[in-house]
């Protein structure tokens, strides 16, 4: 079975870490995903940019609206997610469109752009 | 990291939050201060054992607040407080407190707190400090140390400030969309300034003074948190996140200015790039092009080149021209030429600066851009002229010394010369 595992923390108070701090804390964890890569247990791992950095497209009966910030609702819940490769933030939003339209409703996506992107070793032998 | 790193990156974190909900109970930029240390003595204490609130920054005002009615009470001016400060239990009230504290009112409280600091009355030097002292929380003698003067010089620089602004009044209505509007755009110039006087800082001083950069950062994605949609909040945050990158690039070991050509692009700090490039392409789908916006397009396409070589000189151009636009000034048409001389040669950027003589005569790059052209077409002796009228006007030696490297090289190629000749 896979898992994700998906990271919370206070973006005002990891913003306020100290250069020294910051690579302490990525050390760390680097550290634990060290272990899990050795184990060959290490899937893709990302650090997303700043929430400020985020676009995000809500779902309406017509056009999509595009919203600048992060997807700020509580009544949908986070479902999965894509890591796409586009040229622009233009062509992140037509690949969200096109998703949006082919399952159309309510909730919506958001779109963040990768401070740190590791694609990891699992393949189809572990999705199967 | 340790409890105690934590509490402290917490309440640095929480810091303009909560000051300005104090401020807007106490209406006293001192008594909000005072509350605020008051709160954070208590969270050092308290955190550590009962693990952290959650919400911070809600605790701390909480806490802070009826600190400050104590306070308050021991001075007999209970009389002065508003009726609803009455709230004097820290427990389950935190959860209330944080629920009726919404969004729109934490955005005005951190804009008024941020908007009184650039008051017009205050000379830009004062704006800095304290935007720094109240809003980052720097400590005086952190200031002091930013800016190259004594502790007491400092702490005279900051109290006189609190005085102009006590007597100005603090404004703590609800700003209208045109005030609030207003507002933005004076923070956005008093960040600007802040990560100006860490960025133009020279060689030796640049490590004292990185300080403000970081702060000036910090304090623009607050910003920008706060107000999501403003493009030329996400042009600010980018402008200062591309310029800071290069940070590590900018200075030889002996502290000497390196052009941005000849900068060791591995250096530049890619995370920081990827960031500001982000949030540029951000901006420019509101199609609602600002100063800032030109200004962070133009450092985008330096930082997208990997070598200088693949520098879109042609882009850059059409961005100053409009920068020239939107803020026309004969600094901004000095800019334009370093790309008109690469684009269209030395001879075409000298016909765009000559018009500019009379207004930046006292300017030190107009005359170190016009050197550099002049060199180029082989006028060495007009170059040297302007290279030495540039020493004139250096404002420290790092920057005299870089002209200098020019003038050593006009000398040394007339030797080849005269050498050449004797052959």
């Amino acid at each position: 079975m896979l898992y994700a595992i998906l990271c919370y923390n206070s973006e005002d108070l990891v913003a306020s870490w100290s250069k020294e701090e910051e690579a302490q804390v990525m050390a760390q964890l680097g550290a634990v995903q060290e272990k899990l890569a050795q184990a060959g247990r290490l899937g893709p791992v990302a650090r997303l940019l700043p929430t400020t950095a985020a676009t995000t497209l809500r779902k309406t009966k017509g056009e999509p609206l595009v919203l600048d910030g992060p997807f700020a609702e509580t009544k949908e819940q986070l479902l999965g997610f894509y890591v796409v490769d586009c040229a622009s933030l233009e062509e992140a939003v037509a690949t969200a469109k096109e998703l949006l339209q082919a399952n159309a409703g309510v909730g919506g996506y958001e779109i963040r752009p990768l401070l740190l992107f590791k694609p990891g070793q699992l393949g189809a032998e572990q999705a199967a | 990291m340790s409890d105690l790193a934590w509490i402290e990156a917490a309440l640095i974190a929480a810091r303009p939050q909560a000051i300005g909900a104090l401020l807007r109970y106490f209406r006293n930029l001192d008594a909000a201060e005072e509350a605020f240390q008051n709160a954070c003595l208590r969270a050092l204490k308290s955190w550590p054992g009962n693990g952290p609130p959650r919400d911070p920054a809600a605790w701390l005002i909480l806490v802070g607040r009826n600190s400050g009615i104590d306070e308050m009470r021991r001075r007999g001016r209970l009389t002065e407080l508003p009726d609803e400060a009455t709230l004097s239990d820290t427990g389950d009230a935190e959860a209330a407190l944080a629920d009726r504290l919404d969004g729109e009112h934490y955005r005005d409280d951190i804009l008024r707190l941020l908007f009184i600091c650039c008051h017009p009355d205050l000379p830009p030097a004062q704006q800095i400090a304290l935007a720094l002292r109240i809003v980052s929380g720097l400590t005086v003698a952190q200031i002091a140390r930013a800016f190259l003067v004594g502790d007491s010089a400092m702490e005279q620089r900051i109290t006189r400030a609190k005085a102009r602004i006590a007597k100005a009044g603090i404004p703590f209505g609800a700003p209208d969309a045109v005030e609030r509007a207003e507002r933005l755009a004076a923070v956005a110039a008093m960040i600007y300034l802040v990560f100006n006087e860490g960025y133009s800082a020279g060689g030796e001083t640049a490590a004292m003074r990185a300080p403000l950069c970081d702060e000036a950062i910090r304090l623009a994605r607050l910003l920008l948190r706060m107000f999501p949609a403003e493009p030329e909040i996400m042009g600010l945050t980018a402008l200062l996140l591309l310029q800071a990158a290069r940070a590590a690039a900018r200075y030889d070991a002996d502290g000497g200015v390196i052009l941005l050509e000849d900068q060791d692009r591995t250096r530049w700090d890619q995370g920081m790039i990827r960031e500001g490039l982000a949030l540029i392409d951000k901006a420019m789908r509101h199609r609602a092009p600002g100063p800032y916006q030109v200004q962070a397009a133009i450092a985008a396409l330096h930082a997208r080149a990997t070598r200088p070589e693949e520098t879109d000189w042609a882009q850059i151009d059409l961005l100053y021209a409009t920068l020239e636009r939107l803020q026309p000034s004969p600094v901004v048409t000095l800019n334009r030429a370093v790309a008109t001389a690469k684009l269209r040669g030395a001879a075409a950027a000298l016909d765009m600066i000559e018009p500019l003589a009379p207004a930046l005569a006292g300017y030190f790059h107009f005359h170190g851009v016009k050197g550099g052209l002049l060199l180029q077409l082989g006028r060495n002796e007009e170059a040297r002229i302007a290279f030495n009228q540039a020493i004139a006007l250096a404002g420290s030696a790092r920057e005299a010394a870089h002209i200098r490297l020019h003038l050593d090289r006009i000398t040394e190629g007339s030797k080849t010369v005269i050498k050449r000749s004797e052959i």
